[in-house]
């Protein structure tokens, strides 16, 4: 009763007042918006600027670094190296870390894994490349890219178990009972039916999770820690993207600083296009 | 064209042979959720090719009575069952039981229609697959058990299209034969027309029918119309005091609606509460 009365006595002035008010919000969100996604807009627009007239350098993508003062020379090297310290970092965390995901969200229930996860994603980076140092390269007396994939597998880790679980948990219960009821063994119901119906989500959390590594530098500093020679033996020390960008950008000769700044356009792409990928895949699996 | 056949009185029911074969037996159930009692004393004998509806008030243990049967209870953590619930004389409650063929013996329709993302033949082809039949058993399995839910001419061209573009009176359907494909003895339906429209509640209620020759079902409906449709015999549950549940009344359906013995079952079935 008391309600309906104030809003009654007020009831003329109101219309005005809502509409001001639903203005001022509604340019504070656009405000917002543009506060966070204007900074990233520059910082691409920066990186395309400065990286594509070393991007369209001839045998920017075919060519090994040249030696310091010699002019031209590419990136071959780190484009391998990147590659294959990311694919086999891959071939390592998501299998693992799909079935620790797995574990959690169908037969865990517990904390112990929450909270270790939770730490692993919070670690600071560098902390993986120590880890991949003292594990690999201290036991194994040389530098390798191997060391560099366990390191990044290591950061990839809590990042797909995430995914996977939180992928998992979206699966409607009526689903596993529905397979329990015809009989079924829970572990068949896990793997035919629980998991085909979250892998939307559990291949895109594997593919954010080998974006992110791929741009990673501290993990490599003194575990892959870059290689000017064009090879591909995981045993061997090797280039990445990320250490030509961190390298390149402190040298002075303009070609290489060119370089840098290219290197690190291709890492976004790379990235870019990675996410695309994820989000595509997301859209195809939903129908 | 779906022809709408009324059979609220013209099926004749066997409801005078109460002395058909029983086969799923419950005794002194009781049912705890923690310390919570959500079962007290619950008894009900399931008669073979018969259709037992349990009927009462929401939060009266329906489902929870429907659910130990095939012991889909010990998917909810922190449950306890006690008593007996005799299925062809062996109890299913203890210990011993192999609970997966319990369930391939005691199948399920849910509340909502629960196909698998996955085509409408895998659907129906997921249990004969699980059991390792033969490819060729697999497919005449799939096609009799479209055929048993009236699928069969709607579906046969599309099997290899996803299940979840049916409509939700055809993925019941899809999952009812899903479930039959498996071969079980009993058929447990938790309200398994509360999400569909009328005439895809109909269909299933005609299916039941046809089913009864050669499965036995229990059906938790908090329709009261469709438990005097469908059912040879009702039970019905009510809270007790302490908010367990308990079976006030069981006896054949024309019995239980017209003749009931308890002033309870009276009250509900004449609509003075529930």
């Amino acid at each position: 009763m008391a309600v309906y009365g104030i809003g009654a006595d007020r009831g003329m002035s109101r219309p005005m007042v809502r509409i001001l008010i639903d203005r001022f919000f509604g340019a504070l969100i656009v405000l917002s918006v543009m506060m966070a996604a204007i900074p990233v807009l520059v910082l691409l627009l920066f990186v395309v600027i400065k990286g594509l007239p070393g991007l369209l350098t001839p045998g920017f993508f075919t060519d090994p670094p040249f030696p310091q003062g010699v002019p031209g020379g590419g990136v071959f090297n780190a484009i391998i190296g990147t590659l294959e310290i990311v694919v086999i970092g891959s071939l390592l965390a998501v299998p693992i870390g799909s079935l620790i995901g797995i574990f959690l969200s169908e037969y865990g229930r517990n904390q112990t894994g929450d909270v270790i996860s939770d730490v692993l994603t919070g670690l600071p980076s560098i902390a993986f490349g120590i880890f991949g140092y003292t594990v690999v390269v201290l036991t194994t007396h040389h530098f390798s890219a191997i060391s560099a994939s366990i390191a990044l597998a290591v950061l990839m880790l809590p990042v797909i178990l995430r995914a996977t679980e939180s992928a998992l948990l979206l699966v409607p219960q009526s689903l596993r009972e529905a397979g329990l009821a015809l009989g079924a063994p829970r572990w068949r119901v896990t793997l035919e039916i629980v998991v085909p119906a979250a892998l939307g989500g559990i291949v895109t959390g594997a593919l954010l999770a080998m974006a992110r590594a791929a741009g990673e530098t501290a993990p490599l500093l003194f575990t892959a820690f870059g290689n000017d020679i064009v090879q591909t033996n995981p045993f061997q020390p090797m280039g990445a993207l990320s250490l030509t960008v961190f390298r390149n950008a402190l040298v002075p000769y303009n070609n290489l600083q060119d370089q840098a700044w290219a290197a690190a356009l291709l890492l976004v792409m790379l990235v870019a296009a990675t996410n695309i990928l994820a989000r595509l895949y997301v859209r195809r699996s939903q129908h | 064209m779906i022809s709408i056949r009324m059979q609220t009185e013209a099926a004749p029911r066997a409801v005078q042979d109460g002395d058909a074969e029983i086969k799923l037996d419950a005794r002194h159930v009781n049912f705890f959720y923690g310390d919570f009692q959500a079962l007290h004393d619950a008894a009900l004998s399931v008669r073979a090719r018969r259709i037992t509806a349990l009927i009462g008030p929401s939060g009266c243990g329906k489902t929870t009575f429907l659910r130990i049967f095939n012991r889909m209870h010990d998917l909810t953590p922190g449950t306890r069952a006690t008593g007996e619930v005799l299925l062809d004389g062996h109890n299913v409650l203890s210990s011993d039981t192999d609970v997966i063929r319990l369930r391939r013996q005691v199948g399920m329709l849910f509340q909502r229609p629960n196909p698998f993302p996955k085509s409408i033949f895998d659907n129906v082809a997921y249990g004969p697959h699980m059991l390792g039949w033969s490819k060729a058993r697999i497919n005449q399995v799939v096609e009799e058990s479209l055929k048993d839910t009236g699928l069969w001419d709607e579906v046969k061209t599309r099997l290899h299209r996803s299940a979840l573009n049916l409509s939700g009176g055809q993925q019941q359907r899809l999952c009812l034969a899903r479930a039959l494909a498996v071969e079980p003895q009993v058929i447990l339906m938790d309200e398994p027309a509360s999400a569909l429209d009328p005439i895809a509640t109909l269909r299933i209620e005609e299916l039941m029918q046809d089913l009864k020759q050669r499965y036995t079902i229990v059906i938790v409906t908090h329709n009261m119309q469709q438990a005097a449709r469908v059912s040879d015999f009702t039970a019905f549950m009510l809270m007790n005091e302490k908010r367990a549940g308990e079976v006030i009344e069981y006896g054949p359906t024309d019995d239980i609606f017209n003749r009931p013995k308890d002033s309870r079952t009276e009250d509900y079935i004449t609509g003075r509460f529930g």
